[in-house]
């Protein structure tokens, strides 16, 4: 009873050797069903996540949100699944059909196949491969692949020009994004995520590296392309950017990515700074890891939907040089300390508490002097003053 | 057959197929996608030799960066977008004569060398490669001097950039 997951398997495989079937058909048939679960339970958890976030939105903008269909609206997600199902697919003239079809598949590939790596519990791990970490940030690229390819084939100036907007945001947030991730791997000394996750047992890395924790979050928000950096969908100025032309389960598949990529930035946050499936009596409890582990990354999602809901969309010049000229700077200065203090503090042989506490003061200093650094070097934006044009005046005042 | 040289075909098939798209496809984001296909076909084939680290660096680095860039460059270039180019030009002979050439010498050289029939040793699942990587890449024994010759032209490179980037 207390590994109830283990348990299913063997019976599985029981019944499976029973009837006759190979030990590596076995093998096999038990991986793909593993892996199906796993992505059966994104696409479920996905439509509960847009509901929460829709009443959640409702809430924080003053209005009730889905309230509808079944109590408090929970089935409205179904309502709009099965409508989505029944419209049209409309292929724009001119478009590159082959790439217009297979970029909605591969939007959403990307951000499945991140979750092969995720060890959900303690003995519960997709595929506990050495190069994790490497392969997250190497199976994010194909996300950029897919923007690109859903923007050019469109043949849509407005889908053109969100996807050249989204590849320049995409690639410059990678370094800030890349860089906070080598913190976790540089303090667990190991680049696979369960020993990332083993190693953060008595102190979460929140508490130890809350700057570079702080960066990712940014980074990947920008990531995702959620507000304040929604610049690659902006309503106002790009129609929707690159899925301007998509319809039906085509726009739907980007839809689901787009939040199944929200909940697994959270799940990313998790395993790198919350200390993953680990909880109490979750060691002897594999099943209580899962909860920890789905309830953590669930806490981050939340937390990313109150951000974009209260910030207003950022400029394209602030969007570059918030990343450019603050966070790839202290996410550069944070790494160099971090490493030095951290070998220093190793020789020296202190006590944990003493290494928490220090780490600690030492990433909020960093913090406060970037902060204060870049409010000084500030420079003041001079606005060009002109002179009232009213246009509602039949004689506009300068003609008179 | 076993599964892993099943892979191994499909792959070296797709990978083929994608390189040849690459330089015959007209049209030129076409060809940069196929380009994406072949690199990806080259990082299976590193997974399946059991080097995931540069499969995964394969990916980071020729996907991730190179093939993005080459796409961008090439969607922002007006001319080019979504029209029909010449596919090649008169020194293709010359082409395809050294990649030929290329090819055999290659050939000639796995097939010659005595470790060709060796199998390839089974690793102790304890030993981690990546460790082994960087403690070779940054020991005195091992390959510090081209390590640290590499940092320093990427160093130039990153100067150069600014240099001509630099508003007069």
């Amino acid at each position: 009873m207390a590994d109830l997951i283990k348990l299913i398997e063997s019976w599985i495989r029981n019944l499976l050797l029973g009837w006759g079937a190979g030990e590596g058909l076995t093998l096999f048939i038990l991986q793909a069903l593993g892996s199906v679960l796993v992505v059966m339970l994104c696409f479920g958890i996905v439509i509960a996540l847009i509901w929460v976030e829709r009443k959640l939105a409702g809430r924080i903008q003053d209005r009730f949100g889905p309230n509808r269909a079944g109590p408090y609206g929970i089935f409205q997600s179904f309502a709009d699944i099965i409508k989505i199902f029944t419209k049209e697919y409309v292929t724009p003239t001119g478009a590159d059909k082959g790439l217009f079809n297979i970029a909605p598949v591969l939007a959403m590939a990307s951000v499945l196949a991140i979750w092969a790596v995720f060890p959900i519990a303690s003995n519960l791990i997709g595929a506990d491969i050495n190069v994790g970490v490497l392969y997250i940030v190497a199976i994010s690229a194909f996300g950029i692949l897919a923007f690109l390819m859903a923007g050019w084939s469109s043949n849509n100036r407005f889908a053109l020009l969100g996807a050249s907007r989204s590849v320049a945001m995409l690639i410059s947030y990678e370094i800030p994004m890349v860089v906070s991730l080598l913190i976790p791997v540089l303090l667990a000394h190991s680049m696979k995520l369960s020993d990332i996750i083993k190693a953060q047992q008595p102190w979460w890395y929140l508490i130890i590296a809350p700057l570079a924790a702080l960066i990712f979050l940014i980074s990947s928000m920008a990531e995702i392309g959620k507000a304040p950096f929604d610049l690659l969908e902006a309503e106002s100025e790009l129609v929707a950017g690159y899925h301007t032309e998509y319809s039906g389960m085509k726009f739907g598949m980007f839809y689901v990515a787009e939040f199944l990529h929200q909940f697994t930035v959270g799940a990313l946050i998790t395993i790198f700074f919350l200390g993953g499936w680990s909880g109490p009596m979750a060691e002897n409890w594999p099943v209580l890891g899962v909860v920890y582990f789905y309830g953590k990354a669930f806490l981050v999602y939340l937390v990313i939907s109150w951000i974009r809901l209260s910030l207003p969309r950022i400029r394209i010049d602030e969007m570059l040089n918030l990343n450019w000229k603050f966070l790839i700077p202290v996410s550069f200065i944070n790494l160099v300390v971090v490493a030095v203090v951290d070998r220093v503090m190793l020789d020296l042989n202190m006590t944990r508490w003493m290494y928490v506490g220090v780490m600690l003061v030492l990433n909020i200093v960093i913090l406060l002097a970037a902060l204060y650094i870049s409010g000084k070097s500030q420079p003041s934006i001079e606005l060009e003053e002109f002179p009232p044009r009213p246009v509602a005046v039949s004689n506009p005042p300068e003609n008179s | 057959m076993s599964l892993v040289s099943l892979l191994f075909l499909f792959t070296a098939v797709l990978t083929c197929g994608a390189s040849i798209m690459v330089v015959t496809t007209k049209n030129m984001v076409q060809a940069a996608l196929w380009l994406v296909l072949a690199l990806f076909g080259g990082a299976v084939i590193f997974v399946l030799l059991q080097a995931p680290y540069i499969a995964v660096i394969q990916v980071v680095v020729y996907i991730g960066a190179i093939a993005v860039l080459v796409i961008f460059a090439v969607m922002l270039t007006r001319q080019t977008e979504g029209e029909l180019l010449p596919g090649k030009t008169n020194q293709w002979p010359i082409a395809a004569l050294l990649s030929a050439a290329l090819f055999v010498g290659m050939a000639y050289f796995y097939l010659s060398s005595p470790r060709t029939a060796l199998m390839a040793p089974v690793l102790d699942p304890k030993f981690d490669l990546i460790r082994e990587l960087g403690q070779q890449l940054v020991s005195p024994n091992g390959y510090v001097l081209p390590f640290e010759l590499a940092s320093i032209l990427l160093l130039a490179a990153l100067i150069g950039s600014i240099v001509v980037a630099w508003r007069k």
